[in-house]
């Protein structure tokens, strides 16, 4: 009966920290030293998360990416930038609140932080639709990118969705249309683009945000054409063969770096981005400003060129 | 050795009308008995209600390219299976017998032609091979035809049908959406026009993708066209879907698409499309420099309302 959300195989760990609480509360209580025993439940605590987190398989890796204590995109911009305002709508139809956006600073710097949204309760995942983007959130997405480049400064999008929602709505407001355009001008855009997934990165509701010169991925996120239950309802005619589907899809963050779409893992604190959310933060951080550096650097043409040459190479084929 | 041997003509099942299947053929849409070869002639359009069967690759061939001119390109391309993919059925598996069910490497088939005397590069997709989904080699393809389209200064028409991405290439399926789109950017700033017809079906990531950025977006009466499926929508709303959801239809009363054509006038509209945004024979208006990205979007036509189907 553990009070925070957990995962299954997250089980130990709970029932360790659980036992560290009840010691602690106890010695509180009746005035004892505990110190030694303590020491050794962290320890054991301490090699239960590295064995574990070592040896995720990739359905778990999906659920780690989908943790309700992980961090959202508004947790991260408190924590790795500085004045942040945000700005709404897509002057067409209305705001959407799965796609949250607007200027920030890194290390001082400004630039425009775009990113998907959930919410940590059911309230606020109504309000979010579950991070789940309508077409007027990719619009408005797009609108704060060229308002970015109007202006010189550089764009970073944090990518963290189930996916675009399949909705009557979504689909009279022409949500393929709203996904097709932000790849093309993502594509053209002259301003430096940055990329990072941060949890879910879910099919073309993710790649609206993630057409950028650099594609970074924490370590427990993932990045997949479909999901491992959609797959597997497809593939296997159950979605209860989502491990198998989750197996085949490579979509862990280790899968993409090795199969060329992912420029660098940033990785997270043993245990996951869910136990230490500053510790999270401050690695985006340094990475994120590295990548920033280097783009700032280069021309626009340049830098539009080397990204053209990068989407135009992706793939697997033979010329028989 | 089979021991035993299916009969050569499959058994058809009782309620099947009696009529012999390679001569004549009901219509999907009012249940007319058509003359297959009558029906041919027409395009695989029904004379009495206008439904539009689906066409192969070589009838699209037809229907657009002046008579022999179309010369294929990248004939050689095949998926590399780069995530050796297994589900109930290896994906190596399913390509090869997709292959030999279709003729081809994969589900989409580039290459000039002329187009009422107008060179253009022209890419029909094939349903038949794996729903018409788009892995590496479909992206690939789509890519190189259209950096042929920017070198050539040809106009490129691209026919479209297709269940979207292929997941047994799992994230490279989803980056050929980026991949097309960037060679779409850069043939948009060159002013290159982009013809986009939609056939039965056209959803998932082909639609959101190069599918849905014509600068004419065409569609075929009555097309399904869409993202996600409606049977996912159905799903996840836990309703029905209103009539005539989806189709070209809608998406025309939606502002998705230009047109809805009559496929017996898809070549002439597309011809009359490009003349207007790419030929220039008399003195005329100047043309603007290519750099400036005030390019119109589409060629809205008169008007909206002389729809068939």
């Amino acid at each position: 009966m553990a009070a925070t959300p957990h995962l299954e195989f997250e089980r130990d760990m709970v029932e360790v920290q659980e036992q560290i609480d009840q010691l602690l509360e106890l010695a509180e209580k009746k005035g004892i030293d505990v110190s030694r025993e303590l020491t050794e439940m962290r320890e054991k605590l301490q090699t239960l998360r590295d064995e574990t987190y070592r040896n995720l398989s990739p359905i778990d890796q999906v659920q780690v990416a989908r943790h309700p204590r992980r961090p959202y995109t508004k947790d991260y911009i408190e924590r790795v930038f500085t004045d942040f305002i945000e700005l709404h709508g897509d002057r067409s139809y209305r705001d959407d609140a799965a796609i949250v956006g607007g200027w920030a600073r890194l290390d001082g710097e400004p630039l425009m932080l775009i990113g998907h949204q959930k919410g940590r309760d059911m309230k606020a995942n109504l309000h979010r639709n579950f991070g789940m983007p309508h077409p007027e959130g990719y619009r408005k997405a797009l609108r704060l990118m060229r308002l970015a480049e109007k202006f010189r400064r550089p764009v970073v999008t944090f990518i963290d969705t189930p996916g675009a929602y399949p909705g009557i709505g979504a689909e009279k407001r022409g949500q393929a249309e709203a996904i097709a355009m932000n790849l093309r001008e993502m594509a053209r855009l002259r301003t430096p683009l940055v990329s990072v997934v941060i949890g879910e990165g879910g099919s073309g509701g993710a790649l609206a945000l993630g057409v950028t010169d650099r594609i970074l991925m924490l370590e427990h996120s993932i990045y997949s054409v479909i999901s491992p239950e959609g797959c597997a309802a497809i593939l296997w005619r159950s979605a209860d063969h989502r491990d198998k589907a989750a197996e085949a899809l490579k979509l862990t963050s280790s899968d993409l770096h090795r199969l060329g779409i992912c420029d660098e893992v940033i990785d997270e604190p043993v245990g996951g981005a869910h136990t230490d959310w500053d510790g999270t933060s401050a690695r985006l951080r340094t990475t994120l400003g590295r990548h920033l550096q280097e783009l700032v650097a280069m021309s626009d043409d340049e830098r539009r060129k080397l990204r053209w040459a990068k989407y135009e190479a992706m793939g697997a084929w033979r010329d028989r | 050795m089979a021991w035993f041997r299916k009969p050569k003509k499959p058994l058809k099942s009782g309620d099947r009308r009696d009529l012999p299947s390679d001569v004549f053929v009901k219509c999907e849409g009012c249940g007319e008995i058509l003359y297959r070869e009558k029906l041919a002639q027409n395009l695989h359009v029904c004379p009495a209600c206008g439904h539009h069967f689906r066409v192969g690759v070589a009838d699209y061939l037809r229907i657009l390219s002046d008579e022999g001119s179309f010369v294929e390109t990248e004939t050689a391309l095949r998926s590399a299976d780069p995530l050796e993919f297994t589900d109930l059925k290896g994906y190596a598996q399913r390509l090869e017998a997709a292959e030999k069910k279709t003729g081809r490497g994969d589900a989409v088939v580039t290459g000039r032609a002329l187009l009422e005397e107008q060179p253009i590069a022209l890419a029909i997709m094939d349903f038949s091979f794996i729903g018409g989904s788009m892995g590496s080699v479909v992206g690939e393809k789509i890519a190189r035809v259209g950096r042929l389209a920017l070198e050539e200064e040809r106009p490129l028409v691209l026919v479209s049908a297709s269940g979207g991405a292929r997941m047994m290439e799992g994230i490279y399926s989803l980056m050929q959406m980026a991949k097309t789109s960037a060679v779409l950017a850069r043939m948009h700033e060159a002013g290159i026009p982009f013809i986009s017809i939609l056939t039965h079906p056209t959803t998932g990531g082909v639609t959101a993708s190069f599918a849905m950025l014509g600068d004419a977006n065409l569609a075929e009466p009555g097309a399904l066209i869409g993202f996600a499926g409606p049977r996912v929508i159905e799903e996840t709303i836990k309703q029905e879907l209103p009539e005539g959801f989806q189709r070209a239809e809608f998406l025309l009363t939606h502002g998705m698409v230009d047109r809805v054509v009559d496929r017996r006038e898809m070549k002439e509209t597309v011809a009359r499309l490009i003349r207007h945004m790419f030929v220039h024979d008399g003195p005329g208006f100047a043309r603007g420099s290519p750099e400036s990205s005030a390019l119109p979007a589409a060629a809205p036509g008169e008007s909206g309302k002389d729809v068939r189907g």
